[in-house]
């Protein structure tokens, strides 16, 4: 008999992409910004203001190695190398283990500024869903923080917990959200907050013949619960605009939406010329571009002396 | 008269048949998912142990946080009545009780006639309990009962930065990467959750004599954690984890068949105001 390969069902893909209509040499500053998040590490670089080359990849054990392994596949089909960087921030929960990286800055502080350009100037809330932590954040047109809540201590309502829920129902991360929606009526949540105690709920929901579906409303519902007590603590000022990985899953955000009772932005560029050459849209790499768009203001401001090699 | 005390709990079941004050039989297993019917089969196992009938026995009370399911019980009464009636039995000195199970942490304050005076209680973060403990030794892949003692080994004190069993399963299989020893891993997880326990103690007061009840007081590295922490000695009975089911039993003998206990209800405060 053949043994099952163990699938891993929180296994989302890793990807990269470059904008081919970029010469970067021909770009006056060029910066870089790398993120390393607990759960996945983004790198953005940046030519003259404008949106070059991003990768989006899993964080290993080793926040240095991950930091180049993502550096390295945003570079991968450019021909640039590291050397040709103007300046680079780190940033993320890893921040102080970016070796290539200039300077650091905040998640909280790149997250909003990153969305201020990815989402527009008119965004007041923005709301940052990531691997194992979730912060909401209120900022100014400029997207800069005017105050933010975070709770970075309990799983419950980070990507973590969503992962730790896909691999225990089998079901790949990424058709949680749709599958949330194959349901008669809207089920009741998951009562239980803890991701430990909700994994029992969940088994206890399957054994009782549950269809999976169901269970996938009802723990998507639990989040956007979740999620909402920590906005409510903030309180919400529209425009409302989701990072990270979680604002890809609909089943959390349509839940997120209906219980506050505010739309959330689109999840397009804001810039009309973005959207018309249909650059590539990802909520994850938020923190890394404001993080590149800080290392441009600083060399812009002659703050900073530019670190390019060659 | 023969009574019987049942603790249906979310992760064990334990019985209790006595006569006259004295144990005739005992027995535990787990409740899993089906626990009304996990409850009915460890019953009539333990009256089997014990050569009687179901007729035989005068009356049943069940405690536990899932009591309701036991349905040929006559009644049912508080976990925390029901430990403090136990420990009282046991411990007469005793005045504060610990009780950790696989899904529940409390802390009681009892009078010296065994009333329960202040109670406090953790159920919805995994964290405080034994499934945080039972958590980090599958992630390092050893039973409890090994942890609990290379705990007592450990030679320095390595503070965990996670407050969540997710989280701290993360953290422990770093600690196995960087090559930290399993002895002062153990002792960073009993550390952990001893000091959420005496959180949740601090808030009813720890007033000598402490008892530590439950299936967690089994675990040595765990009581030695606890003891560090709170700065005092604490009292572990024979067979902690049947304290609820004898508590019940004595209820039972006594012909009390309902009570009602105010509980804090103890939340981790998970959201921080950002500076």
């Amino acid at each position: 008999m053949v043994e099952a390969k163990a699938v891993e069902f929180w296994r989302w893909p890793e990807t990269a992409w470059v904008n081919p209509d970029i010469d970067w040499s021909k770009g006056k500053i060029i910066t870089t910004g790398v993120d390393v998040g607990s759960v996945s590490s983004q790198a953005v670089v940046m030519v003259g203001g404008e949106l070059y080359a991003y990768s989006n990849t899993r964080t290993g054990s080793d926040s240095p190695e991950s930091a180049w392994k993502c550096l390295n596949m945003a570079l991968e089909k450019t021909d640039m190398t590291a050397d040709n960087l103007d300046y680079c921030i780190g940033t993320g929960y890893g921040r102080v283990n970016v070796p290539m990286a200039q300077q650091t800055i905040t998640e909280i502080a790149c997250h909003a500024r990153g969305a201020n350009f990815m989402y527009g100037p008119e965004v007041r809330t923005v709301m940052d869903m990531g691997g194992q932590d979730c912060k909401a954040i209120r900022c100014d047109d400029r997207g800069k923080v005017m105050k933010f809540m975070m709770n970075d201590k309990c799983a419950a309502g980070t990507g973590r917990g969503m992962e730790v829920f896909a691999d225990l129902i089998r079901v790949p991360v990424w058709e949680i959200g749709p599958r949330s929606f194959e349901v008669k009526e809207e089920p009741p949540m998951i009562s239980s907050t803890c991701v430990v105690f909700a994994k029992t709920e969940v088994v206890g929901l399957l054994q009782e013949g549950v269809p999976e579906n169901d269970i996938i409303a009802a723990y998507c519902a639990a989040m956007a619960h979740r999620i909402t007590e920590l906005l409510n603590r903030l309180g919400i000022e529209e425009k409302f605009a989701i990072t990270g990985g979680i604002a890809k899953n609909v089943g959390v955000v349509k839940r997120l939406e209906k219980e506050l009772g505010v739309t959330t932005v689109e999840a397009v560029w804001h810039k009309a010329e973005m959207r018309a050459k249909e650059l590539p849209f990802d909520t994850q790499i938020a923190g890394a571009i404001g993080a590149a768009l800080f290392g441009a203001a600083l060399l812009e401001r002659g703050r900073v002396k530019s670190a390019r090699k060659a | 008269m023969i009574v019987a005390g049942i603790d249906v709990g979310g992760k064990n079941i334990h019985t209790v048949i006595m006569k006259n004050g004295d144990i005739l039989a005992k027995a535990e297993a787990p409740s899993g998912i089906k626990k009304g019917e996990a409850a009915e089969q460890l019953y009539n196992e333990t009256l089997k142990q014990a050569k009687l009938k179901r007729e035989d026995v005068a009356r049943v009370v069940a405690t536990g946080s899932a009591a309701q399911r036991v349905a040929f019980a006559d009644g049912v009464i508080p976990d925390a009545t029901a430990d403090a009636r136990g420990v009282i039995r046991l411990v007469p000195s005793a005045r504060t009780i610990i009780d950790v199970g696989g899904e529940e942490g409390r802390a009681i304050k009892i009078s010296p006639e065994g009333k329960v005076m202040d109670f406090a209680i953790n159920e919805k973060c995994a964290a405080g309990t034994g499934t945080f403990v039972d958590t980090m030794a599958r992630a390092l892949e050893m039973p409890v009962e090994e942890m609990a003692k290379l705990s007592l080994q450990s030679t320095r004190s390595i503070p965990m930065n996670a407050q969540c069993a997710v989280f701290g399963e993360s953290e422990v299989v770093g600690l196995i990467h960087q090559k930290t020893s399993k002895q002062d891993i153990s002792r960073a997880v009993h550390d952990a959750i001893a000091g959420r326990i005496a959180s949740v103690a601090r808030i009813v007061g720890l007033e000598d004599d402490i008892v530590m009840i439950g299936g967690v007081a089994k675990n040595v590295g765990f009581v030695e954690s606890l003891k560090r922490d709170i700065g005092a000695d604490v009292v572990v009975p024979n067979d902690p984890d049947f304290i609820g089911a004898f508590g019940a039993a004595a209820a039972a003998a006594a012909g009390v068949v309902e009570e009602k206990v105010e509980a804090k209800v103890v939340e981790k405060e998970t959201i921080e105001e950002g500076k």
